[in-house]
């Protein structure tokens, strides 16, 4: 999923001075699960705003609303009322939910409440990890199904750097494990470990952001 | 000497089999040229080569080809470091011609240190590739005179190819984890074509010696030219510094005693670097070392000295270089 956290509250705040209606909108997918943009963390959020505008004085209207993908355009057909009604939309969605909505409705000012960080999983419950860097071509056949561009901080395909102690990464030793030391010990696990031998050649970065911004057309999914 | 692949006077030293010394210096954090000048004459004559390195823990310097050059004028011969973190493959190959176009001969591939180090920890690293993607571009150029795209290195159809003959080298850390992996590292960096090997500076002597056998059972030190890495401790504090602070480093307790109990750290920690490198040149496989002073460029002449390595070889002269590769 895409992993996002909420911005600090001063900043989402201060982008929406000057707003008398506000509609705070949730997304039911990926920020949900990762427990920053759901219906819960709406509620929240408004709650808070609704406690500093009384505090400050401040004459702000708030409404509340969830869709179930903010990256679809059908689903906004359930808040249409709500955000004709508001001067201002706080999206709670990752990036791609809040541009998706600018482009849903191009004359409605809107501000991300969300930074966006990385793709990932629930490690436990309050910890979630990196796993994927969307390189556009996948390695993990080569790595033991652990990706050294998404997990090591230098993105290394030949091994670890220096930096590997006692399982972690150098970068922080207290909460990073080093890639290359997890994809070791599971080729060694596999009896693979010969797959480390061969020396990878420089990667094909166009596949991937650095080819330009990304697109899939598909034919056999055009209606 | 024909065989030569770059003709640079660490490849000629290694090449006829002498015990080689290369030194380090760092560029100044500054456009200050004196910093390198009073370093240089520190280090002239001291070492068949000196490294010169690159933003070295992310920390802005002048350009390791800059200053590369500036020490050529003073008559060293630079050990240029690139690493991988600021510069793509388009950057590093651009400055690979350029640096063999100002007359350095030997280029030493580094990952590099990440930028959280450093004092630009906000901005972008590149890691277009690693250090052994690196060392096996620097060969493709040298010996296939090839660009890493495949293209051939001349400026048109009908130009001659000029491709930067360059000396290959490349680090090795044996203290790192996972241990086992260590050597397997090594051999890719050989069968990438590394010429050259400086390893990371060595305090646990047992450790180096283990590995040096790993490293003697695949036959690596029959294929690459091993040196030794040392970095005399200046101080007490210096001492437990490296052991508690720098990844991948255990200092012995029986160094941090001496240094302890020495009245003079300086001169113990001399005498300690000393008896290190006699000790390195009785392993098998130990092509020579790699001195880093770190901030103590002063001090290189002396150590080498005590330890019986002066004087080093005659350089080759540059005419003669230029006469052999045709």
């Amino acid at each position: 999923m895409i992993v996002a956290e909420r911005k600090p509250f001063d900043e989402v705040y201060a982008m929406l001075e000057g707003s008398k209606r506000l509609l705070v909108l949730g997304c039911g997918s990926c920020v949900t699960v990762c427990m920053a943009g759901g219906e819960k963390e709406v509620a929240l959020l408004a709650a808070t705003l609704r406690l500093a505008n009384k505090k400050r004085g401040v004459r702000m209207e708030i409404r509340e609303a969830t869709i179930e993908r903010q990256c679809d355009a059908e689903f906004f057909a359930a808040v249409a009322d709500d955000i004709e009604w508001a001067d201002t939309v706080l999206s709670m969605a990752c990036g791609v939910g809040v541009q998706f909505c600018a482009e849903q409705f191009p004359d409605k000012p809107l501000f991300p409440a969300l930074n966006t960080k990385f793709y990932g999983a629930t490690e436990r419950q309050g910890l979630w990890t990196t796993r994927c860097a969307g390189c556009g071509e996948c390695v993990l056949d080569r790595f033991g199904g652990i990706c050294p561009v998404a997990r090591c901080a230098k993105s290394l395909m030949n091994g670890p750097c220096g930096g590997s102690q006692n399982g972690k990464c150098e970068v922080d030793p207290e909460n990073i494990d080093c890639a290359w030391q997890l994809i070791y010990d599971r080729l060694e696990r596999l009896g693979q470990l010969h797959l480390l031998e061969e020396n990878q050649p420089l990667k094909d970065w166009s596949h991937g952001r650095d080819g330009g911004p990304g697109r899939i057309e598909r034919e056999d999914a055009t209606l | 000497m024909s065989e030569l692949k770059s003709g640079s006077n660490l490849e000629r030293v290694l090449a006829r089999g002498a015990f080689a010394v290369t030194a380090e210096l760092g560029p100044p954090k500054s456009a200050d040229i004196e910093v390198v000048r009073k370093k240089a004459e520190h280090l002239r004559g001291c070492a068949d080569a000196v490294n010169i390195t690159d933003n070295q823990t992310a920390i802005v310097r002048m350009s390791s080809i800059a200053a590369g050059c500036l020490a050529l004028r003073e008559g060293l011969e630079p050990v240029i470091q690139i690493t991988c973190r600021d510069r793509n493959r388009i950057a590093i190959q651009s400055d690979v011609l350029g640096a063999y176009a100002l007359g350095l001969r030997n280029v030493l591939a580094l990952t590099g240190d990440h930028q959280v180090y450093g004092n630009h920890p906000t901005s972008r690293n590149v890691f277009d590739m690693d250090s052994i993607q690196l060392a096996q571009m620097l060969k493709t150029m040298r010996d296939d005179e090839k660009f890493a795209c495949g293209d051939e290195i001349r400026n048109s159809k009908k130009a001659p190819v000029v491709a930067p003959k360059i000396y290959i080298g490349a680090a090795a850390n044996p203290f790192g984890d996972p241990f086992a992996f260590r050597v397997t590292r090594l051999a890719k960096k050989v069968n990438a074509g590394v010429d050259f090997i400086q390893t990371q500076c060595i305090y646990d002597m047992d450790r180096f010696e283990t590995w040096m056998q790993q490293v003697r059972k695949r036959g690596l030190d029959k294929r690459v030219k091993i040196l030794a890495g040392v970095t005399p401790l200046k101080s007490l504090g210096m001492a437990r510094y490296m052991r508690d602070n720098v990844a991948g480093l255990t200092v012995p307790d029986s160094y941090i005693q001496r240094m302890a109990k020495a009245e003079d750290g300086a001169a113990e920690g001399i005498a300690i670097c000393v008896e290190q490198i006699r000790r390195l040149r009785q392993i098998e496989g130990v092509a020579g070392i790699h001195l880093m002073a770190i901030e103590w460029e002063r001090r290189v002449r002396e150590i080498v000295d005590m330890a019986g390595l002066l004087p080093r070889p005659e350089p080759a002269s540059r005419t003669g270089e230029q006469g052999n590769e045709l």
